[in-house]
């Protein structure tokens, strides 16, 4: 049952009413991407709303079941384009639970290296696109600054920029290149600076807490309801991590903490990805120092075959927890690939946060859920 | 009329018209490069050295684009809306003065560096002003797009907020200079060497007043909520395009231009400075100067600030700019009682 009706009735003039159905979307600057947000307002405030998604869709899992298991992984990298290394991770890590494939230590770090830059690009994103909705200009060009230098590092280690691929079903495809660590150090030294500068730009600024601060609230109780997870979750004050609650590869023996909000508002949000920014970094430097040598390869059988069973796993991606739910039949092909994806589960919230709110609020709240429309769609 | 005083406003018209419309060109290109500065990224530089010419490869590419016109649009009103919004944000220029009298070779007579003057030329300037947002409710109506609509709707309001608390700060300086004549009011601020601006004399609550409404009223950032891009995607000129679009532009930096020349005609004493007693041909630069601080400050703003809520826009300006803006004016009476 939708809300609004999706589509709007092109013979009724807008005066005819107070109310108007104003549909935002797919082509609006601010949906991030292919987002359609019908919405039904009296003057600028939301009466109610009710997104349409789909304009995306490219059957994914469907075609995840007629390929063999290693011909699905760069499928991954497409849902969540912004971070492909995330995806990559969850795959391959469910395949190896599956076969209880125990991977070399320096894959995992360097695997762990790789995701959390690969976050910070994705945090990156989110704040220049978010920081633009709201109408800071500069901060989205400089956040693209910082991003280009992730990039680069991807560029060399992966030989894309967008849709990295280098994790294989029991490690790395390849090893680190040749000043690979010293090019990440130089980031991760610069980093702080730059994430000063942007909070100068905004934390303080009376006008982007007006527009953030109390915009969007969603309840610790309602949060948990609506399984949201990722930054929305955290916000409202929940502490759920899957780093720290079912660690994989090597977080465990890694130190970092989990930002926490407590109005679960946009500017809580705001201010969780900016620590998790820190904390990313944190974790680089420390897989950096703790590197051990060795292979990066761990004995894989020619064929791989995934044992009968249903297995599901969930990795801590930027958006939330990006979980995949496995059901073999024992072959060379998966019976059923299921994504869990946190953007399609967090953007389930924005009714409950927009509705009430202006026009202008609900872009900021589609800012702060931080979505990506390849994911939602698959 | 003597045919030789309308030669003189013929020719006046025609060299500040050109220079209203170049200021404008270069305006763009200004901010697009300063813009650059700030974001790290380069700019317009690629069109002629510095990227000089690109303002007229701008205005060239604006000619042979495409001119829609919406089926369902309300033609006589979506043509109307950008002439009526460009031609009031030209005309405000004429009353301002950008010098003093000057000998001019082969002329007799002293010559005033301004088209026109009247002796309301504060209120005429105002009443123009206000008249620019016209062509933008209408372009939000005629478009018959619900997103230009709410442009427009939100642009009106934006003028009844802060028209009202921009006239306000006025008034202390009316009461200052006790005329509305803004040759009288630059000349008032002549004293100290040329330094004696309403400003650093009285009004530096209703300039900060003005500063902040005069963003607001030609539709700037933090203020750009009528064309706020990821809201509204384009505001009132989405249906817009070709010399239309332009149009709207131009008139959009010609307000700028008239809004810092406005500020600084009442609190920066216009073309006074010091020197222009002795070499009046300084005046003209003092003034350029100064409204180039204004249009600088325009910019800066812009890559500063993000936008305010429409209601947040609201609120301030009813409940926060005009007590101020009323404080102030029973702070100048005071002042013009006891001490002028």
């Amino acid at each position: 049952m939708n809300a609004v009706p999706l589509v709007t009735n092109e013979t009724e003039t807008l005066f005819d009413s107070d109310e108007m159905v104003l549909s935002m979307g797919p082509q609006h600057p601010s949906t991030h991407g292919v987002l359609r947000v019908v919405l039904k307002l009296d003057g600028e405030r939301v009466i109610d709303l009710d997104c349409d998604i789909g304009y995306l869709h490219r059957g994914a899992e469907k075609i995840f079941e007629n390929r063999l298991y290693p011909m699905i992984a760069p499928y991954f990298d497409r849902l969540d384009y912004i971070a492909a290394v995330s995806n990559g991770l969850l795959y391959v890590g469910t395949i190896e639970r599956a076969m209880k494939i125990e991977i070399p230590p320096r894959a995992q770090y360097l695997r762990v290296i790789l995701t959390e830059l690969n976050r910070l690009a994705s945090h990156l994103l989110w704040l220049a696109t978010h920081a633009l909705d709201i109408g800071g200009f500069t901060v989205f060009l400089w956040a693209f600054r910082e991003r280009e230098e992730i990039l680069k590092i991807f560029e060399c280690f992966f030989g894309a920029r967008l849709t990295c691929h280098a994790f294989r079903i029991g490690g790395m495809s390849y090893d680190a290149y040749d000043g690979f660590e010293a090019q990440v150090r130089a980031f991760c030294d610069t980093f702080p600076a730059r994430l000063e500068e942007y909070e100068t730009m905004l934390n303080e600024n009376r006008i982007w807490l007006g527009r953030t601060v109390g915009v969007g609230v969603i309840t610790a109780a309602d949060a948990i309801s609506l399984g949201l997870s990722g930054a929305p979750l955290r916000g409202s004050g929940v502490d759920y991590d899957v780093r720290k609650t079912d660690p994989y590869e090597c977080y465990a023996d890694l130190d970092f903490d989990i930002p926490l909000g407590e109005n679960g508002d946009t500017f809580d949000r705001y201010l969780i990805r900016m620590e998790e920014m820190r904390q990313s970094r944190r974790l680089v430097m420390q897989a950096l120092d703790k590197l051990p040598g060795g292979p990066i390869m761990a004995k894989v059988p020619k064929v791989i075959k995934v044992p009968p069973g249903e297995l599901y796993h969930s990795i801590e991606a930027p958006k939330g927890e990006l979980g995949l739910y496995l059901v073999s039949d024992g072959g060379t092909k998966p019976y059923r690939l299921r994504v869990r994806p946190p953007s399609f589960i967090n953007l389930g919230a924005l009714r409950k946060m927009a509705v009430g709110s202006l026009v202008s609020d609900v872009v900021a709240v589609i800012g702060s859920l931080d979505i990506v429309l390849g994911e939602i769609d698959r | 009329m003597p045919l030789e005083l309308l030669v003189e406003w013929t020719i006046k018209l025609l060299i500040g018209f050109v220079i209203l419309m170049t200021t404008v060109a270069y305006l763009s290109l200004f901010e697009r490069r300063m813009l650059g500065f700030m974001q790290m990224r380069q700019g317009p530089n690629r069109v002629g050295p510095f990227g000089l010419l690109q303002p007229v490869a701008d205005g060239l590419k604006f000619i042979f684009k495409e001119d829609i016109t919406p089926l369902a649009a309300d033609k006589f009103l979506y043509v109307m809306a950008p002439a009526l919004s460009l031609v009031p944000a030209l005309m405000t220029f004429v009353l301002i003065p950008i010098g003093g009298e000057m000998k001019i070779p082969f002329i007799d007579r002293p010559i005033a560096l301004h088209v026109t003057s009247v002796n309301v030329g504060v209120l005429a300037i105002l009443a123009m002003t206000g008249m620019g947002v016209y062509g933008i409710v209408m372009a939000g109506y005629a478009s018959n797009n619900k997103y230009s609509l709410m442009g427009g709707l939100r642009s009106s309001a934006q003028l009844v907020s802060y028209e009202l608390a921009m006239s306000m700060s006025i008034v202390g300086v009316l009461l200052q200079a006790g005329s509305l004549d803004l040759v009288k009011i630059v000349a008032n601020q002549g004293g100290w060497g040329g330094m004696q601006w309403h400003v650093f004399w009285f009004q530096p609550l209703g300039f900060i007043i003005f500063l902040i409404s005069m963003v607001a009223e030609t539709n700037r950032a933090p203020f750009d909520l009528p064309e706020a891009e990821s809201e509204l995607v384009a505001g009132f000129h989405t249906e817009y395009s070709s010399m239309k679009f332009a149009m709207f532009f131009i008139a959009e930096y010609a307000n700028m231009v008239t809004a810092s020349a406005m500020a600084t005609v009442l609190f920066l004493g216009g073309w006074q400075g010091p020197g222009v007693a002795q070499l009046p041909l300084l005046g003209p630069f003092y003034f350029v100067a100064k409204m180039l601080f204004f249009l600088f400050l325009y910019i800066w703003l812009r890559a500063s600030l993000p936008r305010l809520r429409y209601d947040q826009l609201m609120d301030f300006g009813w409940k926060f700019l005009l007590p101020l803006a009323l404080i102030n004016i029973v702070i100048s009476a005071t002042v013009a009682v006891v001490l002028l």
